[in-house]
């Protein structure tokens, strides 16, 4: 692996000489024989199909639940690389629950004029229902999946704070459990963070959010949409670690002012829900009235303090992709420091002159509409065609306050194993970071996503991205 | 003036119930225009299963029917003492921010009909006559009379079939000042029509906020501003927010509803 | 434990109690087929008859050929009750309560699916038909396995036990309803080959050809197979056996949650009609009318038991 990288690769750099924190792992691979890597990454795939580790696509007839495809070289970070990753992942996090309580609240952040009154005017991820009110222990985001990219050795940019229902944990779970039992004897010879906490820490770290009125051992339960979802694996098995019960809307009930769940012996009541569905379905009594997938009612018992819904209805504005642009500024707000991580440059199109610049840029730029997730709605610039572009540009100049723009990211690579070497691809890094009144904890890495296909920027798993284990080492 | 009040709702199923939930906003707040006294909400065949302030501030309360109850009443009642403000409510608020006031919900989103009187509106050289005279115009345009609008019609339907009850009025109000960049909400809550005991049904009305005056009541429906005859009850953005009784119910069969009210002195 | 856990755990175990079932009906079918070209047709009918989808089959055939049935009963999604169908049932169910299960459950049966859907993915041919019957049979005692090996003996375990049960029971008696004429002592065909076959047949439709021997019943009668398959309790598909199974579990249940309830009492009142009985009461009360009436009562129990634990709304 000599040479000259154009991008980053996070095992041989720029210049093509392994880097510390891969040198161990460098010296192992070199020892393994290419064929019985290949069978063990066939052992892997049977081994999440036989576990059913999946997640469903909608509107695909044939396959309707599909593996994310693992790779099996890890993606590894120094602990000191980690450690200031982790400090500025907790600023942020910090300051994202006191923007919500403010945004919620006495709005300060908008009487003085940081945050532009009309980014949360009229936006569908800000709930007036849920202002006035504190919920309990003034948690916001219970968790938060904060994406983050790379573009150099030093150089971590947040990508989007994922504040409504991140989802990927299990795949950071199961992608360690399966690499060490493919590879014990690499986690011998090279000392890895463990990762397996997790679920413990959740549960502890929902049960500190409990109402008050709840007692020293709060029941938690995750409440899933169904076995159809695109996710059900991981609500179970999230469940299933935590030793919470899986529970669906129909499940539940609203019984002497609390919300409780329908038992073989009767209603037991509920204080935490690790709720897996979207604000709007939560409540028909308060939200969309034709949802089938919440619980009438909860709404109520949530504002009368009785239960603790994790993450609060409303935590989406502050990862609204209009909202993005200004955490610097939110962070340097709350924390009074300076944010330690740094957001992507973006563009604003609704802003005089932003939008003259993008439509210029176009083909360099990357342009995400500000309601939206998953990847869908924006426009990867260099990989458009022209009639792509024209057609966007227009959908811009129609409407410039629903979009921004950021430079196309030149990504970090980390190699993975196709069948018989080793080849750079693109990836991003999700951590998952805990909140509660104890204070933030964040499992060490997180989960990392790979573009597989060569020179391909998405690494969205419904769009053809593959996950790897993620490392951080002991020092 | 002092008003004494009994205020009963009576739903009868045709099906015995099995599970259902009614959100209740009966519970009225002290404010400038009003002392509460002695104020009570009673529930038979029913249980209330919490109490809280909603965002608007409105005192709500969460029920859940007895099930296999056919029947369920609820009773609000107890003794308000009334102040004329000539309508002003004032500098009053709450949580909520006054700029989401001017937001449009789905009941209140204005069509051609409301932005025209809404123009008018804001080329008033004073908001205040501007308002009282759409106000006027909005009674003219909008015949009071109940068969043409029911709980889920818009403002500006409402202002296209010509006809419609108070909570129409008071939403195309609503919904016309707000175009016209004035915050408004509105008021769900009880007047005693001079001269009877038993009220028809509960009453509704608006309020626009003013940065000389704060909040000031419009009656459309009485062209009147709310005066000491007048309770506030629950105030939201619209009627969804701060209906008296809203519910939601697991099974089939009909239901009937009978309300009565008394508002005496 | 969630009253729909309790349900999932309880469907999700009758429908793999439902496979293993189809494939027995199928091969007992196969076999008399096999030996006895004149009559195969009636023989298939009354296994469409006895799986209790003749309805729904009558409506797509209208013949009862073996490609046919055992298409529609192994392969067709629009049969809620063929093999495919039901896996994958029992799957969902599966995936429901997953969190009650241990990780060889959940597998087994995820592996079944995965095996039975590929096995199933185009139509059998006669030829492969024994394999797969036997892979199908196969499938569900390695998850029964599993259940046995892994699993705490807990209500979860109960609502496994009682599904498997009631559907076993309610299967073991449409069997005797559908051949009850072949059954009664007083027949004309007594002693003729034809009982001989059909005996068989319904021996081997609930896997008891060979223990009936074992048993020392070396002369087959009509009054000995009826008593081995209502009453004898060292018979694991026997009514009779079936129903003291659900009557312990439910036990377990009643002492576990320190609550007994009407489906407790209504089981044993199911399981007193057939103890300390002999099969010449039953003849005598009718045998048509005694299994109707056992086949009421298995679903009525069935649907006692899911509103007691609340396994729907």
């Amino acid at each position: 692996m000599v040479g000259e990288n154009k991008f980053f690769d996070e095992m041989s750099g720029h210049n093509g000489t392994v880097r510390d924190a891969y040198a161990a792992y460098h010296d192992w691979f070199a020892e393994q024989d290419a064929e019985r890597l290949a069978k063990k990454s066939q052992d892997a795939e049977t081994f999440f199909r036989r576990t059913g580790i999946t997640f469903n696509v909608y509107g695909q007839s044939e396959a309707q639940e599909r593996l994310i495809p693992f790779d099996l070289v890890p993606r590894i970070l120094a602990q000191r690389e980690w450690t200031k990753l982790a400090k500025g992942i907790e600023q942020r996090v910090a300051a994202i629950n006191a923007f919500l309580h403010d945004i919620y609240n006495r709005q300060e952040i908008l009487r003085a004029g940081r945050v532009p009154k009309h980014l949360i005017v009229g936006n569908e991820a800000f709930l007036p229902q849920m202002l006035g009110f504190s919920p309990p222990g003034q948690v916001y985001t219970h968790i938060v999946g904060t994406d983050i990219v790379r573009t150099g050795e030093g150089d971590f940019f947040v990508l989007e704070d994922n504040a409504r229902t991140p989802s990927g944990v299990s795949y950071m779970l199961e992608n360690r459990e399966t690499m060490l039992q493919m590879f014990p004897e690499l986690f011998s010879k090279i000392k890895v963070q463990p990762v397996s906490d997790y679920p413990k820490n959740l549960r502890r770290s929902l049960a500190a959010c409990a109402p008050s009125s709840a007692g020293s051992k709060p029941t938690i339960a995750v409440l899933t949409p169904g076995i159809y979802n695109s996710a059900y694996f991981e609500h179970s098995f999230l469940a299933d670690q935590m030793g919470a019960e899986l529970v669906e809307g129909h499940d539940l009930r609203v019984v002497d002012g609390h919300i409780a769940m329908r038992t073989t012996q009767g209603y037991k009541r509920i204080d935490v829900i690790y709720r897996r569905i979207d604000d709007d379905f939560l409540d028909p009594l308060t939200f969309n009235p034709e949802s089938m997938l919440g619980v009438p009612g909860i709404m109520d018992v949530y504002r009368a303090g009785n239960i603790t819904i994790a993450n609060a209805p409303g935590a989406g504005i502050a990862d609204d992709k209009a909202i993005y642009s200004y955490m610097p500024d939110i962070v340097e707000f709350y924390t009074g420091e300076k944010a330690i991580l740094k957001n992507v440059e973006t563009w604003r199109c609704g802003e005089p002159g932003a939008l003259q610049y993008v439509l210029d840029n176009l083909k360099d730029l990357v342009v995400k509409e500000v309601h939206g997730s998953g990847g869908y709605g924006m426009l990867v610039g260099p990989a458009a065609s022209k009639k792509e572009l024209a057609t966007f540009a227009e959908k811009l100049k129609a409407k410039p306050g629903n979009y921004i723009a950021q430079p196309t990211l030149s990504l970090s690579t980390v190699p993975i194993f196709t069948e018989s070497e080793l080849a750079p691809r693109h990836v991003d890094l999700r951590p998952f970071v805990l909140v509660s009144p104890q204070g933030i904890n964040i499992v060490p890495g997180g989960l990392t996503r790979v573009a597989l296909a060569k020179g391909s920027l998405v690494v969205n798993s419904s769009q053809g991205g593959g996950t790897k284990d993620t490392w951080v080492l002991e020092d | 003036m002092h008003l004494t009040i009994t205020h009963t709702t009576r739903y009868s199923y045709e099906t015995p119930v099995h599970y259902a939930l009614q959100k209740i906003r009966l519970i009225p707040r002290d404010t400038p225009q009003q002392r509460i006294n002695d104020w009570k909400v009673q529930i038979t065949g029913g249980n209330r299963e919490v109490i809280y302030h909603d965002q608007h501030g409105n005192v709500t309360e969460l029920m859940q029917i007895d099930p296999g109850a056919s029947e369920v009443s609820i009773t609000a009642s107890g003794r308000v003492e009334t102040r004329d403000t000539a309508g002003i409510l004032g500098k009053v608020y709450g949580s909520i921010p006054l700029w989401l006031y001017l937001q449009h919900s789905k009941l209140t989103k204005p069509g051609d009909g409301i932005r025209e009187i809404a123009a008018t509106l804001e080329a008033a050289q004073d908001k205040l006559t501007g308002l009282h005279d759409m106000s006027a115009r909005i009674a003219e345009a909008v015949k009071y009379g109940s068969g043409q609008t029911y709980a889920g019609t818009t403002a500006e339907e409402a202002l296209k079939g010509g006809k419609g009850v108070c909570q129409d009025h008071a939403q195309i109000f609503i919904s016309a000042a707000r175009a016209a960049g004035i915050p408004a909400r509105y008021v769900s809550g009880y007047l005693m029509m001079k001269d009877r005991v038993e009220q028809s049904a509960t009453h509704a009305w608006a309020e626009a906020h003013l940065d000389t005056l704060g909040w000031i009541g419009f009656d459309v429906s009485n062209a009147q501003s709310p005066d000491e005859h007048y309770v506030n009850v629950a105030t939201g953005r619209d009627y969804l927010d701060a209906a008296p009784i809203s519910g939601l119910r697991q099974g089939s069969g009909d239901e009937s509803m009978i309300v009565s009210l008394q508002v005496q002195q | 434990m969630l009253g729909k856990t309790a349900g999932g755990l309880y469907w999700m175990f009758r429908y793999l109690e439902r496979t293993e079932n189809i494939a027995r009906l199928i091969e007992a079918g196969f076999r008399i087929a096999l030996t006895r070209s004149t009559d195969a047709e009636s023989e298939w009918k009354s296994v469409v008859t006895t799986s209790g989808v003749s309805a729904g089959y009558a409506a797509k055939y209208d013949n009862y050929t073996a490609t046919n049935v055992v298409d529609y009963l192994l392969r067709d999604t629009s049969n809620p009750s063929s093999v495919t169908s039901v896996t994958g049932a029992a799957r969902d169910n599966a995936r429901l309560v997953r969190t009650a299960l241990t990780t060889e459950v959940w597998e087994a049966v995820n592996e079944t699916w995965m095996t039975l859907t590929e096995l199933l993915a185009n139509p059998v041919r006669e030829t492969e038909l024994p394999s797969v019957l036997n892979t199908i049979r196969q499938q569900s005692a390695l998850v029964r396995g599993a259940l046995h090996g892994t699993m705490l003996r807990n209500d979860i375990y109960d609502f496994s036990r009682i599904g498997t049960f009631i559907e076993r029971a309610d299967n073991t008696a449409r069997i005797i309803d559908v051949k009850y004429y072949t059954l009664l002592p007083n027949t004309s065909f007594v002693g003729s080959s034809l009982d001989n076959v059909q005996w068989e047949t319904v021996l081997r439709s609930v896997s008891a050809h060979r223990s009936f021997r074992w048993l020392g019943e070396s002369e087959m009668t009509a009054s000995g197979i009826a008593d081995f398959l209502i009453l004898d309790r060292r018979l694991p598909r026997s009514l009779s056996f079936c129903i003291s199974q659900i009557v312990s579990n439910l036990d377990y249940l009643a002492e576990d949650y320190g609550e007994r309830h009407a489906c407790n009492d209504m089981a044993e009142k199911i399981q007193s009609r057939l103890k300390n009985r002999d099969i010449e009461s039953i003849f005598d009360e009718g045998l048509h009318e005694f299994i109707t009436a056992f086949i009421r009562d298995i679903n009525s129990l069935g649907q006692q038991i899911e509103s007691d634990f609340r396994f729907g709304g």
